[in-house]
């Protein structure tokens, strides 16, 4: 679990939340960092939104403190704290314009009409919705209530912006150029975001740091490059992005060097550093390989120190990609190999003889 | 051919024939007569159907009918807002702190209509009377020495049973609206700071507008024209409009001015829900 630093914006001790009887969110342990973009990740169900609306001031933790900007929270209402929430429904006052609802927080900090007027259009420009401001909430489309809800989060400049899966009701192109976006928005004002989302995707693309979360725990938090080179849990691997599982057992080790003996690939020498903290290598039974830390070699003439014999049995093309499933040596399950559609190679068929190049530097231990 | 309607068009209409026959024969129709009626003038024992305006001239000038006019609107206005007020809490109530049971807590809303209007009010008499419940309590308390007589047969007692009797008809449009409002509204504005005080004025209540605009007329329109209350517990200076067009169409035997206030005192309370209804929409802002 990553140190919790006293300069953290928001820190989570020991948070639960119990419903009833079920156990929504059991300890989470968390510091959010000033002005970073930080992402809760994980399934349906598995307490993300219950988290972000303890921050927000929405619910109230079972046990365990939040504090924000220094201050414990508890007992502090959402309309005392430093954050502003865009909903997942967005929330839009249907009964008020654009500029009404984007002004709606500074008219109740009582500021003057011409400053409201003046950062309200300030916010619409910063989410490109210039001149929209006398337009009633039921004439936007999704993507402009996105927009206009983003905005009135935004004119509060608060501490903490927290968002509730913004994106998931856009289609996928207005999606993508979204998550651009928020990011570079982000970046520019330096407000701290947190993100919902279970888009892991999504999640790489904009964060600088993810929490995964399964069943109300945290399984990982880290930077997106580690979450993905280095996940700790098989559950982590397989919830982001697509991770072949082989299965292994420990050969030998020391000080600094794991020997591991991959069923389907052979022996393999790994630095001891690459394990996750506190693993036995003893109770290692499998390791994992990126797909594209495979290579597909179609004539089998290549020098590389690591190579196996398989045979495709299934490609899926995806126009820049091909992932292709080849059966290795063993009884074990196909791995998927994703390989790049540069000039001149192409697409082989089912069936074809083909020598597998793997490196040992891509090979991923869990705990 | 004349005129083509698509299938759905011609299958609604067939739908709504029975319904909409029966409206306007039994309200259309004796619109139409009273309508009539009011431009026709009474000669002792027939009626001369020569069209004139003289009934009207006299309901808008006599003092008598102004005075009973103004204060049925008085009473009505009254009515209104005392049940209005009365409701909202209710509904609020039941929209936003009633989590497992609101089906019954309707239900008991509706208990009051298992018995008869009238049974209604009598009992309301018995509280409200010089030796009533209410009386005899107070006096028992020693809180007064002699019975309250503002309290029966007069305006009082008719606002007062008249807002007894509509408080479940207000009720259910406001909470119907109240159910309509989607609650992460009201997470929205108090993350943008408002407390509740100031929530409810920015939110809750314009979104309700419809259901309150509903509640008001639903009880505006009727009190107007109620006879039954005023007659019960009204005594001589809670008279109403519509006791004095009984009068006419009774006792007095001149049908045609009846007619000629029942269907000013008609124009009037249109005029009133009108301008209701254009109030609240402009309070409601932009919401349909
Ligand atoms: N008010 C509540 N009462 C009872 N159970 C609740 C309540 N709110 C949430 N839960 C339960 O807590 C768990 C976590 O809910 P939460 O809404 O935080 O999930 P989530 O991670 O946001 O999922 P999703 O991605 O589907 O939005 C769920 O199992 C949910 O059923
Ligand atoms: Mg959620």
């Amino acid at each position: 679990m990553a140190a919790i630093d006293a300069n953290d914006i928001i820190v989570l001790s020991d948070v639960t939340k119990t419903f009833g009887t079920f156990q929504a969110l059991k300890g989470i342990n968390a510091g959010i960092r000033e002005g970073e973009f930080f992402s809760l990740l994980g399934p349906s169900g598995c307490g993300k939104t219950t988290l972000l609306r303890m921050i927000a001031g929405f619910d109230e933790p079972t046990t365990g403190t939040i504090d924000i900007n220094g201050k414990p929270m508890a007992g502090i209402s959402a309309n005392k704290r430093p954050t502003n929430m865009v909903f997942q429904s967005y929330a839009i006052f249907p009964h008020l314009s654009v500029a009404e609802n984007v002004g709606y927080g500074l008219k109740t900090q009582k500021m003057p009409k011409k400053e409201i007027a003046t950062e309200v259009d300030k916010a619409l420009d910063m989410v490109d919705l210039h001149g929209l401001g006398d337009r009633g909430a039921h004439e936007l489309s999704g993507g402009q209530r996105q927009r206009v809800a983003l905005a009135r989060a935004l004119v509060m400049r608060p501490k903490v912006i927290l968002l509730d899966e913004p994106l998931s009701a856009l289609d996928k192109k207005l999606r993508d150029q979204m998550q651009v976006e928020l990011r570079s928005l982000q970046q520019t004002l330096g407000i701290t975001f947190i993100l919902v989302t279970h888009d892991q995707e999504e999640a790489l693309i904009m964060s600088d740091r993810i929490a995964v979360m399964f069943e109300g725990e945290i399984a990982q938090l880290a930077s997106p490059e580690e979450l993905y080179r280095r996940p700790r849990t098989k559950r982590v691997a397989s919830f982001i992005g697509v991770m072949n599982f082989l299965d292994a057992k420990l050969g030998s080790q020391d000080e600094t060097t794991l020997t591991i003996n991959i069923d389907a690939l052979g022996p393999v020498q790994v630095p001891i550093d690459i394990a996750p903290a506190g693993l036995n290598p003893a109770t290692i039974d499998a390791v994992g390989i990126r797909p594209e830390m495979l290579t597909v070699l179609g004539d089998g003439n290549d020098n590389a120190e690591h190579k196996v014999e398989g045979e495709v049995t299934g490609t899926a093309y995806y126009g820049d990609m091909t992932y292709y499933t080849v059966q290795l040596p063993g009884s074990g399950e196909p791995v998927t190999i994703s390989m790049r559609n540069t000039a001149g190679r192409s697409v082989l068929p089912a069936g074809s003889k083909v020598m597998v190049r793997w490196g040992a530097e891509s090979v991923v231990l869990f705990e | 051919m004349g005129m083509t309607l698509d299938k759905e068009a011609r299958q609604g209409l067939t739908l709504l024939s029975p319904t909409a026959l029966y409206a306007l024969l039994m309200l259309a129709a004796p619109l139409a007569m009273v309508v009539t009626f009011s431009f026709w003038t009474q000669n002792y024992l027939d009626i001369e159907t020569t069209l004139t305006l003289d009934n009207y001239r006299e309901a808008w000038s006599k003092p008598i009918y102004q005075v009973l006019m103004i204060r049925s609107l008085k009473i009505s206005l009254l009515v209104t807002v005392v049940t209005v007020v009365l409701a909202f809490p209710i509904a609020y109530f039941l929209s936003f702190h009633v989590k497992n049971r609101k089906a019954l807590w309707l239900f008991l809303i509706t208990v009051p209509f298992w018995t008869s209007y009238l049974l209604r009010v009598f009992l309301w008499k018995v509280i409200l009377g010089y030796n009533g419940v209410l009386n005899t309590a107070l006096m028992e308390l020693g809180l007064i020495a002699e019975p309250l007589t503002f309290i029966l047969y007069n305006a009082n007692a008719v606002v007062l049973t008249l807002a007894h009797a509509w408080a479940p008809f207000a009720i259910l449009p406001i909470f119907v609206a109240l159910e309509k409002i989607d609650r992460s509204l009201l997470e929205a504005a108090e993350d943008l700071g408002d407390g509740p005080v100031r929530r409810f004025f920015r939110i809750t209540l314009p979104l309700a507008m419809p259901g309150v605009i509903a509640s008001t007329l639903i009880v505006l329109i009727p009190t107007v024209g109620d006879f039954i209350t005023p007659k019960l517990v009204g005594g001589t200076d809670g008279l109403m409009i519509a006791n004095m067009i009984q009068i006419q169409f009774g006792k007095a035997n001149n049908a045609p001015l009846g007619a000629a206030l029942a269907v000013s005192s008609m124009m009037i309370v249109a005029v009133i829900s009108l301008i209701i209804y254009a109030a609240g929409k402009k309070f409601g802002g932009r919401v349909q």
